[in-house]
């Protein structure tokens, strides 16, 4: 459903009809290969997850889960997600501003400077923002002496994890501003109202589904990566420890158990945010069927 | 998709637009700028210099490491396993979901999106509960000898999982816009199944597939948390590219990492100049005229 609802949309019920009694062949087949595909490499592992998790025991699952250990792990791990989703939020959404609205030289190079974070190896990111916020680093040197310490402590964390899903937020908001009518904006203009009233009741409301489900989308990356995260966290048991590394950790102590356990709550996690981004990305397309009419 | 700009609003103002006034102009790109350069350009820029501190001789002295020579290798095997795989999935895929219409249509597209949503940490550690020895084909395999965990094929599959919508993602849009009309004219004229999809079907889709490949294989080669649960992280066997770039980190060997790095660096470059350049193309072709039948 994630993004597709526009799928449905553009099939009209007449056309849905039609493709019922299809006279394209090739379904079988193709159905066949989608099926076994999905089922071998996505479903069959997740099943097998599931399966461990369930066999460790709601007391003992209780019990990993509720470690201090774990538990610090999850809170680092989702304040560090949100506040780097705050960033993202703002930023992306002005760097969507810019690319939608304004013409300036360069503006290609920045367009495709936005996809850097999702074509750059995670680990290559951990490594280059780990030495560029370390004590030596370009930044972390002059950071350092105001008192700002970034690489190994949270903030460093919530610098990777925002790197990594920049691009969600200003890829989905880029569109929708680009589409949005001059009309209303107009309408408010000779209605007497000024920039800040129009960019607020107006062009805010009609981004805000859009620019709702790119966080959802940042924050759902963020609080599952790991290659950039664990370069420059430090990763200090109780301080910089994320999820995912606590996963790693115990799978590398052999406690199957144990990561089971996490595993299958971060897999929770990404349902949840699933969920949440498919009712906001729904919300998003009745929203624009509206303004459409 | 693209609009021509003429149907943009932004060509058509009466009246200045809102945040098109000089001030608010400048602020706004000034403040993208900067933060832009601090945030997006450095890394790029520390990771090239970084890599040539010491000079080029020493850049591919340390790129000719046997074990970074070993990881490069053991990278490009498994793309070239994982990115042709996923391309077939990614079409069987969009053809099913774009070009039929059949209960459970939804939950499908729901599925084939699922991997984008789950962090690579979690589809390791899955993959380890099915092929490990503690998993549920664990006992199998090592009855018949068969090792798929800490070695190539978890490494494929794992990346396979992590890239399965891939391609898919590329198509479904697309397809979806282009509707059936044409291949149900093709075969009523009597086209076979594959004559269709290769002569209608294919050369409408042909940059979408070349871009969902390209993306892909930067992502299969990149991947690093999937492929560290699996691989077992075996010096010299079973280190891909990434994995090589924490081992050269964790020894200290700072050049050396920069050094692995800049490959996968030029690896990301390229594949960003290669999608400006399809999308390009892309909208050149939305924008001619629709050509006569042939």
């Amino acid at each position: 459903m994630l993004g597709l609802p526009s799928a449905k949309q553009s099939l009209s019920a007449r056309s849905a009809r039609h493709l019922r009694r299809s006279v394209i062949p090739g379904f079988g087949l193709a159905l066949g290969i989608t099926v076994l595909y999905l089922g071998a490499i996505v479903l069959l592992p997740l099943c097998a997850l599931i399966l461990k998790a369930s066999d460790v025991g709601l007391a003992q699952l209780w019990g990993i889960l509720s470690s201090p250990r774990t538990l610090s792990a999850i809170r680092v791990t989702v304040t560090m997600a949100l506040a780097a989703t705050a960033f993202n939020a703002v930023y992306g959404l002005l760097l969507a501003w810019v690319l939608a609205r304004y013409e300036f030289p360069g503006k290609r190079l920045l367009d495709a400077l936005v996809d850097v974070p999702f074509a750059l190896p995670t680990a290559v990111a951990g490594l280059a923002l780990t030495a560029l916020f370390s004590k030596t680093g370009w930044f972390g040197g002059p950071l350092e002496a105001i008192g700002l310490k970034v690489a190994y402590t949270p903030l460093g964390i919530a610098i990777a994890m925002a790197f990594t899903s920049i691009p969600f937020v200003v890829r989905t908001v880029q569109p929708v501003i680009e589409d949005l009518g001059s009309d209303v904006e107009e309408a408010g203009r000779s209605l007497g109202a000024n920039d800040f009233q129009i960019l607020w009741r107006v062009i805010f409301p009609a981004i805000f589904p859009a620019f709702l489900a790119g966080c959802s989308l940042s924050f759902a990356r963020s609080l599952g990566e790991f290659g950039a995260v664990i370069f420059i966290a430090g990763n200090q048991p109780m301080k910089t420890e994320i999820v995912a590394l606590l996963t790693f950790i115990r799978l590398e102590e052999y406690n199957y158990q144990a990561a089971a356990a996490i595993a299958a709550v971060m897999l929770a996690m990404a349902f949840l945010m699933l969920v949440v981004t498919n009712m906001v990305q729904a919300w998003n397309l009745r929203y624009l069927g509206r303004g459409d009419t | 998709m693209s609009q021509p700009p003429s149907e943009r609003g932004h060509t058509e103002w009466m009246v200045t637009p809102v945040g098109a006034g000089p001030v608010a102009r400048r602020v706004v790109l000034g403040i993208v700028a900067v933060v832009t350069l601090l945030f997006l350009v450095a890394p790029l820029a520390l990771i090239v210099s970084s890599a040539l501190s010491q000079g080029i001789g020493v850049f591919f002295r340390n790129l000719s490491d046997a074990g970074t020579q070993h990881a490069i290798l053991l990278t490009v095997i498994t793309a070239i396993i994982a990115v042709p795989l996923n391309i077939l999935f990614g079409l069987a895929a969009a053809w099913t979901v774009t070009k039929f219409d059949f209960p459970g249509r939804t939950l499908l597209i729901s599925l084939i999106e699922l991997p984008y949503s789950i962090s690579p940490i979690v589809a390791g550690v899955a993959y380890l509960f099915v092929y490990g020895s503690q998993g549920l084909f664990g006992p199998l395999l090592d009855y018949f000898g068969l090792k798929v965990m800490f070695a190539l094929p978890a490494i494929v599959l794992a990346s396979m999982f992590v890239t399965a919508p891939f391609v898919a993602r590329e198509l479904i849009p697309l397809m979806q816009v282009q509707g059936t009309d044409e291949e149900e004219a093709a075969v009523t004229l009597g086209a076979s199944g594959l004559a269709t999809f290769l002569r209608v079907t294919l050369p409408n889709i042909r940059w979408a597939v070349l871009y969902g490949a390209i993306l892909c294989n930067a992502r299969v080669m990149g991947e690093f948390g999937a492929v560290s649960v699996v691989s077992g992280n075996i010096r010299g066997q079973t280190t891909t590219l990434p994995l090589q770039i924490e081992l050269l980190y964790q020894d200290y060997n700072v050049a050396g990492a920069f050094a692995a790095a800049t490959v996968l660096t030029a690896v990301a470059l390229v594949t960003i100049l290669i999608k400006a350049v399809l999308e390009r193309i892309a909208r050149e072709i939305d924008e001619t005229p629709v050509r006569p039948p042939a």
